[in-house]
This record gives structure tokens, C-alpha cells and sequence, in this order.
């Protein structure tokens, strides 16, 4: 019941009020209706963390790939460890 | 998937365990408190990829496991009332009560629903208003903000027939429970991302000063997790305790104030007797007097039973070994044979979260499918 997962905003419906502004997201190939009340910063094609229905959290682009590159420096300097 | 495939992708995940094994030069015990990340753990045999002697405990971080007896007990009493209508999570149904689970509940007439959003509870009340809709809400941090929501949202609608039977629980007081134990084993905590994602990392910061463990946030994809880890025995290689986060596109430390505000708004802080760990002090959440008129326990005058873990748990079972991380699975003489997710005799095999679960998922084929690809 843990589970949260990413997905990609496609349309807003802004709702009656705050508590019940939703939008359609994608996960993949499936569409859910998803509330994003705690979310009010998301628009459309933002990426969301979604966890049993409410949008928690929007997924920041930059910093996912920080990780990325941060692991490529560690094997770029390993590599150059190894040829020196 | 955007987002979680490349999070899998097997060179990076080679190129992490090699980093993680060129930096360890002792033996470490590390947990993950989180019980999604013990599945992603088994499923993709993360735990193999680690040189030896680099440990890792399984923590109690599955809310559907640590719900005790007696909530269970009370949701099933609710559920008996003819006008109540108890929607909870698919896998609270089967987690054993003292006597009996909410899925037998169901089949002798009780109107028991599985939903998958707390707000279709709110929906279900807005629909049926000869009917007491009573959401039976567990969870942690990370599914409390929902739950607020539902209050919230039932609030504005001016909904009479809408109430909350709480059982939330809240991690950082079951680490402090664990790491202050006197047979605790357990030197650094993987923290969960999305606990952290709404309540921010600060929580931890007083942890890692008064116990001198170091804890690194980190979400569920074998990535993240490995990446956790490198942080962990980098920090522990270094006699560091601090906190880290290696789940910045989810995590800020400030976590999501619009979810921290509604939650304060909603809910204090209260006791919760946890299965397996026994009572902890501050570690549950509970409706705020404000709110008393959406609290299902004072509504239908459930609340009085003193706590008391019941006799329900079949003798074999050591769901209290496992949920403290001191043993594994395997190490049950029920696992496997006694104990199936078909027939389950204690909540670490029910829920898709649970320890016992994953291990009898994952680890009972003779050959893992691949220790670090993805399907
Ligand atoms: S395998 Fe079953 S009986 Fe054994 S600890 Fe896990 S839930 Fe309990």
C-alpha cells in the first residue's frame, strides 16, 4: 500500500476548490485521475510522485540526473586511477 | 518508465557495487527501515551484490504489518455495525485480528470495501447518505497527507456520514526504538524516500547527533538503493554520522510544507502500540480534538478497550524478530510451509510490503532471475 510512483501530468481539471484540483497523469501506458492539492506548483508535463491517488511531490529534472552524474565522475576518475 | 527504468539499468548498478566494495573494509550492518525497499532488495537481489560482511537488516517500515491486534480488532467491530460501510487498503484484509481478519468479516456479511485512494472513501459517503463510511487509515508519513486530504475534503462538502478510524504510524520514533534497544546490531538506516519526500529530513538530524548512526534517504529503485548504501558505508568508513540525501529529485529538506501544514492541521501527535515493538511514545497520529466529529471512535464508542496485544498470532509466528530486523524469514520454522501469502499466519506475509512476503516471492526460486537487470 507503501507505493509511489512517477508520472507525467497530461491535463489539469482545476476542480470546485484547492482540496479537489486533479489532473490526468500517465504512468507508462495506463491514465489515472489524480488529486493535486499538494502539489499547486505542477502544470502540465511535470513528473510527479504519485502515492494512493494524491500527487505528493513533483520529481525535480535536475537533480535526477545529478546521480547520474555523479557516478559517471566516480568511474571517470577510477579510470583514470587505473591508467596512471 | 520515465523516471524508474534507467533507475534499473544493470551497468549502474555493476558500477555502484564495485564502488561500494572498493570503499568497505570491515564488516557493516545496515537497515532498511522500509518495507518497499526491502522488496525492491529481494526482487532484484541487491543484497547479493554486496561484498561480504556488509549486512542488511530488514526494518519494521511496513504499515500494514505493525498495525496491531486490537486496530484490527476495531475495524472488525466497526465493519459488524449493519449502517457502516469500512473501506481500507487491499492488504489490511487479511492481516490477522485476536480472532478473526476483516476479509472473513466480509464474507459473513460485513460491508468491507478495498480502495485504492483514500479519497474514494469520500466519494463512497457522498454517494450513500443512509450509510456510516468509516476509512480504516494506516500508513505512514507518506500516507497521512492523503488521509488529512480526506478529512479535509469531507469537511468542506459539510459530509455527515464520513469518519476515520486512525492508525497512522511515524518512523523516525520506531528508529530511535530500534537503535536505542540493547541487542541493536544495526550501525547505519536507509531512510524512505517518500516518508521524507512529504516530511523533509530534519527529523533525522537529532537521531544521527544522540546515537551517532548515519542515515541516507534514499528511494526504491536498485539505483537509489545502492546508491544509499555507498553513502552509508562511506560514511561509516569515515566515522561520519550525519544525514544525506540521495533522493533529491523527490526529497527536499523541507519536505512538502502545503502536506506538513494540512497534516499539523489535522492530526496531533499521539502513542501507538506497534505489532512486534510494543508501545512507542509519540510515534502514531491521531485526529485532533477540532476534528472529533470525523473520529470513528468516539463516534461509535469503540475506543475504551485497553490496549493489549491479543493472543491472535499463531506461536510459530516471529513477525516480532523480523519486524525489529533481528531475523530473517528464512529463520521461521513456519516460512514456507506453514505460512504461505495464501494462508498467512502472521502480517510480514500478508502485505505486499512485508519481509516475510518478499523472501517467499523472491527467494524461494532456486535460481534468482537476474541479480541486477530489469524486467
Ligand atoms: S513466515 Fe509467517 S509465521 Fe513466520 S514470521 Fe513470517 S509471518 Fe510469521
Amino acid at each position: 500500500m507503501c507505493l509511489a510512483i512517477p508520472g507525467c501530468i497530461e491535463t489539469i481539471d482545476e476542480g470546485e476548490s484547492a482540496l479537489t484540483r486533479t489532473a490526468r497523469v500517465r504512468f507508462g501506458s495506463i491514465h489515472k485521475v489524480v488529486n493535486l492539492s499538494l502539489v499547486p506548483e505542477a502544470g502540465v508535463g511535470d513528473y510527479v510522485l504519485v502515492h494512493v491517488g494524491v500527487a505528493l511531490q513533483r520529481i525535480d529534472a535536475l537533480e535526477a540526473e545529478r546521480v547520474f552524474e555523479l557516478l559517471d565522475s566516480l568511474s571517470m576518475d577510477e579510470a583514470e586511477g587505473h591508467t596512471r | 518508465m520515465k523516471y524508474v527504468d534507467e533507475y534499473r539499468d544493470a551497468a549502474r548498478v555493476a558500477e555502484l557495487a564495485g564502488q561500494i566494495a572498493s570503499r568497505v573494509t570491515r564488516p557493516w550492518t545496515l537497515m532498511e527501515v522500509c518495507g518497499g525497499q526491502t522488496h525492491s532488495i529481494l526482487r532484484f537481489g541487491l543484497d547479493q551484490l554486496l561484498p561480504t560482511g556488509v549486512e542488511l537488516s530488514h526494518g519494521p517500515g511496513c504499515p500494514v504489518c505493525v498495525t496491531s491486534t486490537e486496530a484490527i480488532d476495531r475495524a472488525i467491530a466497526l465493519a459488524g455495525l449493519p449502517e457502516v460501510v469500512l473501506c481500507t487498503y487491499a492488504d489490511m484484509l487479511r492481516v490477522p485480528g485476536s480472532r478473526t481478519d476483516l476479509y472473513a468479516a466480509r464474507a459473513d456479511g460485513a460491508d468491507v470495501r478495498a480502495i485504492y485512494s483514500p479519497l474514494e472513501a469520500v466519494q463512497i459517503a457522498t454517494r450513500s447518505p443512509g450509510r456510516e463510511v468509516v476509512l480504516f487509515a494506516v500508513g505512514f508519513e507518506t500516507t497521512a497527507p492523503a488521509h488529512a486530504l480526506a478529512v479535509l475534503q469531507a469537511r468542506a462538502a459539510r459530509l455527515p456520514n464520513f469518519s476515520l478510524l486512525a492508525s497512522h504510524v511515524l518512523v523516525p520514533p520506531a528508529i530511535e526504538a530500534l537503535v536505542s534497544a540493547s541487542d541493536n546490531r544495526v550501525q547505519g538506516f536507509l531512510a524512505a524516500g517518500h516518508v521524507c519526500a512529504v516530511m523533509g529530513t530534519e527529523a533525522y538530524e537529532p537521531l544521527c547527533r544522540k546515537y551517532h548512526v548515519p542515515v541516507v534517504v534514499t528511494g526504491f529503485e536498485p539505483v537509489d538503493i545502492l546508491q544509499g548504501i555507498l553513502q552509508l558505508v562511506t560514511q561509516l568508513e569515515e566515522g561520519r554520522a550525519v544525514v544525506e540525501n540521495a533522493y533529491a529529485r523527490v526529497v527536499r529538506a523541507e519536505g512538502n510544507p502545503v502536506a506538513v501544514q494540512q497534516v499539523a492541521e489535522v492530526f496531533e501527535v499521539v502513542e501507538r502500540h506497534w505489532r512486534g515493538l510494543g508501545p512507542i511514545a509519540e510515534s502514531g497520529l491521531g485526529l485532533r480534538p477540532e476534528f472529533a466529529r470525523f473520529d470513528a471512535q468516539r463516534r461509535f464508542g469503540c475506543g475504551s478497550a485497553p490496549m493489549r496485544e491479543g493472543p491472535g498470532q499463531d506461536a510459530r509466528c516471529i513477525a516480532g524478530d523480523v519486524l525489529r530486523g533481528v531475523k530473517r524469514p528464512p529463520s521461521c520454522a513456519a516460512f514456507g510451509s506453514a505460512c504461505t501469502p495464501l494462508s498467512p499466519l502472521g502480517a510480514p506475509m500478508v502485505s505486499s510490503e512485508g519481509a516475510c512476503a518478499a523472501y517467499f516471492r523472491y527467494r524461494r526460486r532456486a535460481a534468482p532471475e537476474s541479480s541486477s537487470g530489469a524486467p
